[in-house]
């Protein structure tokens, strides 16, 4: 070992050392951790970390209350861990303040961990199920979630303990050019969207001639629906700014900078505070850790369009200019913020590069595809049982992300289709279910590795409209700058809306197939060139839909307002009921002069409430499509 | 000065400085490259039309000449059905929002539009897109010039001027995606802005957004 890795290896250890001696040694005190990320905040969890301090303080016990991030089971949430000496760490979900109550009353105090309440185990142990003895936990693999919800994270501290801030250290005790040879070995890839190699990245941006250069970390995440790098910073935001400070170290920047969205306060706050505390025990600032190399870190607030988070729109917003895309190249790691050589990496990209050089180039290849190493991270949403932060090592197939980690279709419905890679991503049918995802195959089939969101559809999605939704966000966000994008996504949203009601033509899907095509090609920058992606796709894959909708006027999931009816089936209706009545807004459900109910469809807006309050038992209000399909059932049960 | 290179455009040998953008080489030796948004003294090509795509030999897919420089040895193919196909769509696009009316247009015959739709044999009245309705209220207030901006193509070239070689800054864009427009601070009007009715501005748009009053006389 070199002098220098051997200074700073002490240095380190002292720091570890001091850590320890704060943290609240599990052993001897009974910890109490809350999840309050946004998700766990939106579903009640301050009023949770409220109970159970007042409870503990009523009783008079030896416990504390921490908060933490989000460990992804966003459908449980609010979600706490209660660790106590003597038990193993039990996560329990959907906790209200009358269950905290119960939990510190029962478990607490007495000794009765109220296993019918907990989630899982942390540990293995006799008692209670761990994560890998239930499916999702057996498919999942953490990597960058780890410690997600399980240390605090405004505890610098806490970080430590776990061998957080030792990537660093062994790479200050390596040359950058071997650190930046490590991550290139490594096959990691940006995580941001395009899956570009972060190790050749940081070459271009080492080799530029230019001695001022910075590094960025994008945390944008303008993706509607996307929400793992609030997470990851939430929860984490130490991972983070060491991936940063190595980055730094490795390009020989010596400011670094991380572009949040302002509408992510919260983890603004703790990244602020993460910093503050890095830089009191020197891990940031001048002369980190006595090794004469000097760097800071400082938060940029994002002004929030989408397209913001698009490198080259990204740096103009950052220079104070409107946050509008420019051509590459030349890239930013050439000419970049304030013209000087910069390297924009994603949050969960930099999230890896401490796993990387503490657990080694091998370890990390050992995990995912030969192309594609390491793991996916999904905000899992829409049809399936289990919502939530994911992560998966690449190569799991679409199918088993469905129906092993999500649990399947909600309410045992069909499945139709995942659409993955946030608005700008693609909708991938059944039979694509068994390709494996990672970045090549994802973008074979049509469809990218986006930021990572991934809505699974069922039957009652109608593709058309899918495509429209999607369209219309891409197209709003479109910043204008170029024809492609600002005139052509407006025409494929224009024939898309008249699809959706009825009224799209043959030649439709021809225009709509070569302007998808052209805007692809054409389009200046990423937003334009990724935004027909929805509608190329869905004529890939689901065209039989397309054509229903045009040429039988049919939407064949019933989604289309425009394309269905609601009925009342006559045989089905109760006479002595009159749920459906109260349910319209409107009022267009009457009683016929025999007792039945009708809906006079002249009213009806088709808001879709009626089917909702029909009590199952009867379940006699039905959708009918195309619309006139009503008449002949009229007939039929005249 | 950089050092000469030859590369070959349509077939033809060209000398060319290496380093320049291929756009201006093609068209200062007479081979037309259709385009809008482009000023030579500009650094950095703000790329926007998407007009003058060519082809070179290597790339996969047709590339914007205004941000490609020479470079020696170069094959480009000005037409090619890739590029045509980019071509064609781009203007299309363009027109489906242009305010068509070339008789009463102060800029008939003397306008980029008609060039390109000459040069490339294309129709000025597109029939494959749907026409979208500006009706933008037309900006009469200085004595000099008028600006229309409902046959604005957006290329950006008056705001250059305005800011590069007037050096005013009355104009830029505001708005986004679709509503993306020419406008004054506080989208008043010209009279009610800074301008200084030096009128750089109207002898650099290709179009008849901006123009003068005195070529207003035979129209309506
Ligand atoms: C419209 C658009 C939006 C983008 N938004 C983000 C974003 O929110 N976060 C992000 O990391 N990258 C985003 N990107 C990708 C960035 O341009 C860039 O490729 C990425 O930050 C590079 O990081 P990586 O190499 O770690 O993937 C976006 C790209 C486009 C075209
Ligand atoms: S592709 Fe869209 S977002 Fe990108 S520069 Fe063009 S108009 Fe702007
Ligand atoms: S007014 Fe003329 S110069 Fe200005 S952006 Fe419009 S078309 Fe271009």
């Amino acid at each position: 070992m070199s002098d220098k890795k051997l200074q700073v290896e002490k240095k380190y250890l002292d720091i570890k050392t001091k850590a320890e001696e704060i943290i609240p040694l599990k052993e001897d005190k009974t910890v109490v951790m809350v999840g309050t990320a946004t998700c766990g905040k939106a579903a009640g969890a301050i009023d949770v970390r409220e109970a159970f301090k007042e409870e503990i303080k009523k009783r008079e016990l030896n416990a504390e209350v921490v908060e933490v991030g989000c460990i992804g089971h966003c459908y449980a949430e609010p979600l706490i861990v209660i660790s106590k000496p003597g038990f193993p760490s039990l996560c329990y979900g959907n906790v209200d303040e009358g269950l905290s109550k119960m939990l510190v009353e029962n478990y607490l105090e007495g000794d009765d961990p109220c296993y019918e309440f907990a989630l899982v185990a942390l540990e293995p142990n006799e008692e209670f199920p761990t994560f890998t003895d239930f499916p999702r936990g057996a498919y999942e693999g953490k990597i960058i979630l780890e410690q997600c919800g399980l240390i605090d994270p405004e505890d610098i501290n806490q970080y430590i303990s776990v061998d957080g801030y030792h990537a660093l250290v062994n790479a200050l005790g390596m040359e950058p050019g071997e650190v930046i040879e490590t991550i290139k070995e490594s096959k990691l890839r940006g995580r941001g969207g395009a899956g570009f190699p972060t190790g050749k990245k940081w070459e271009f941006c080492a080799n530029a001639k230019d001695p001022v250069k910075y590094v960025i970390c994008n945390a944008d995440e303008g993706d509607p629906g996307a929400f793992m790098d609030r997470s990851i910073l939430e929860s984490n935001p130490h991972q983070v700014i060491e991936g940063l400070i190595i980055c730094g170290y490795a390009v020989g920047a010596s400011d670094g900078f991380i572009y949040v969205r302002s509408e992510y306060p919260q983890a603004v706050r703790r990244i602020n505070a993460a910093l503050e505390q890095a830089r009191e025990i020197g891990l940031l600032g001048e002369n980190i850790l006595d090794t004469g190399f000097n760097f800071d870190i400082e938060v940029f607030l994002g002004s929030g369009a989408f397209v913001c988070g698009e490198e080259t729109a990204l740096i103009n917003s950052m220079e104070g200019k409107t946050g509008m895309p420019r051509h590459r190249p030349p890239y930013p790691a050439e000419v970049g913020f304030r013209g000087n050589p910069t390297i924009i990496n994603n949050v969960k990209t930099l999230s890896y590069v401490p796993h990387i050089l503490l657990k080694g180039v091998d370890w990390f290849k050992g995990i995912g595809t030969p192309d594609s190493p390491g793991t996916a991270v999904f905000a899992l949403v829409g049809k399936v049982e289990n919502t939530g932060l994911v992560e998966v090592p690449m190569g799991t197939t679409l199918r088993s992300l469905v129906y092993d980690v999500g649990g399947g279709i909600r309410n045992e419905k069909e499945f139709k289709a995942v659409q993955i890679g946030g608005p700008s991503g693609g909708c991938l049918p059944e039979s694509a279910l068994d390709l494996p995802i990672d970045f090549d195959s994802l973008q074979e089939a049509g469809a990218i590795m986006g930021s990572g969101g991934l809505v699974v559809l069922d039957e009652n999605d109608c593709m058309v409209e899918i495509a429209r939704f999607f369209l219309d966000f891409t197209q709003k966000e479109s910043c204008g700058k170029c024809t492609f994008c600002r005139l052509g996504t407006k025409h494929m949203l224009d024939i898309l809306k008249e699809i959706t009601i009825g009224q799209g033509k043959r030649k439709h899907l021809e225009i709509l197939g070569e302007l998808a095509l052209d805007i692809q090609n054409g389009s200046l920058c990423g937003l334009g060139k990724t935004a027909p992606n929805p509608v190329l796709t869905t004529l890939r894959y689901f065209m039989d839909e397309y054509e229903e909708h045009i040429q039988g006027r049919r939407c064949p999931a019933l989604m289309c307002p425009e394309l269905i009816n609601f009925y009342i089936v006559p045989k089905k209706c109760s006479k002595l009921c009159s749920a459906c009545v109260g349910s319209c807004p409107v009022e267009a459900i009457y009683t016929r002069e025999d007792g039945l109910k009708a809906i006079d469809l002249e009213k009806c807006v088709k808001c879709n409430s009626c089917p909702a309050a029909c009590p199952p038992e009867y379940d006699a209000i039905i959708k009918v499509s195309p619309p006139e399909r009503v008449e002949e059932l009229e007939k039929e049960n005249a | 000065m950089n050092k000469m290179i030859s590369i070959i455009i349509d077939g033809k040998e060209i000398n060319a400085e290496e380093g320049r953008a291929l756009l201006w080489v093609a068209l200062e030796n007479d081979i037309f490259i259709p385009n809008l948004c482009a000023i030579k003294e500009k650094a950095r090509p703000s790329a926007s039309c998407r007009l003058c795509f060519v082809e070179i030999e290597g790339h996969p897919r047709p590339v914007t000449s205004c941000t490609q420089t020479v470079a020696d040895g170069m094959v480009v193919k000005t037409r090619t059905p890739e590029v045509d196909r980019l071509v064609t769509t781009a203007f299309e696009l363009l027109l489906s929002d242009h305010r068509l009316g070339c008789s009463k247009c102060p800029k008939n015959k003397a306008c980029a539009l008609q060039r390109i739709a000459k040069e490339r044999k294309l129709k000025l009245k597109p029939k494959r897109l749907n026409k979208f309705v500006k009706d933008y209220p037309i900006d009469d207030s200085v004595d000099v010039f008028v600006l229309d901006r409902n046959r604005c193509v957006l290329c950006g070239r008056c705001v250059w001027a305005d800011h590069h070689i007037a050096k005013v800054g009355a104009i830029g864009f505001s708005q986004r995606g679709i509503k993306r427009k020419v406008s004054t601070f506080g989208d008043k009007l010209l009279s009610d802005s800074s301008c200084i009715q030096c009128g750089e501005c109207v002898k650099v748009c290709p179009v008849g957004a901006l123009s003068f009053k005195e070529n207003h006389k035979d129209k309506v």
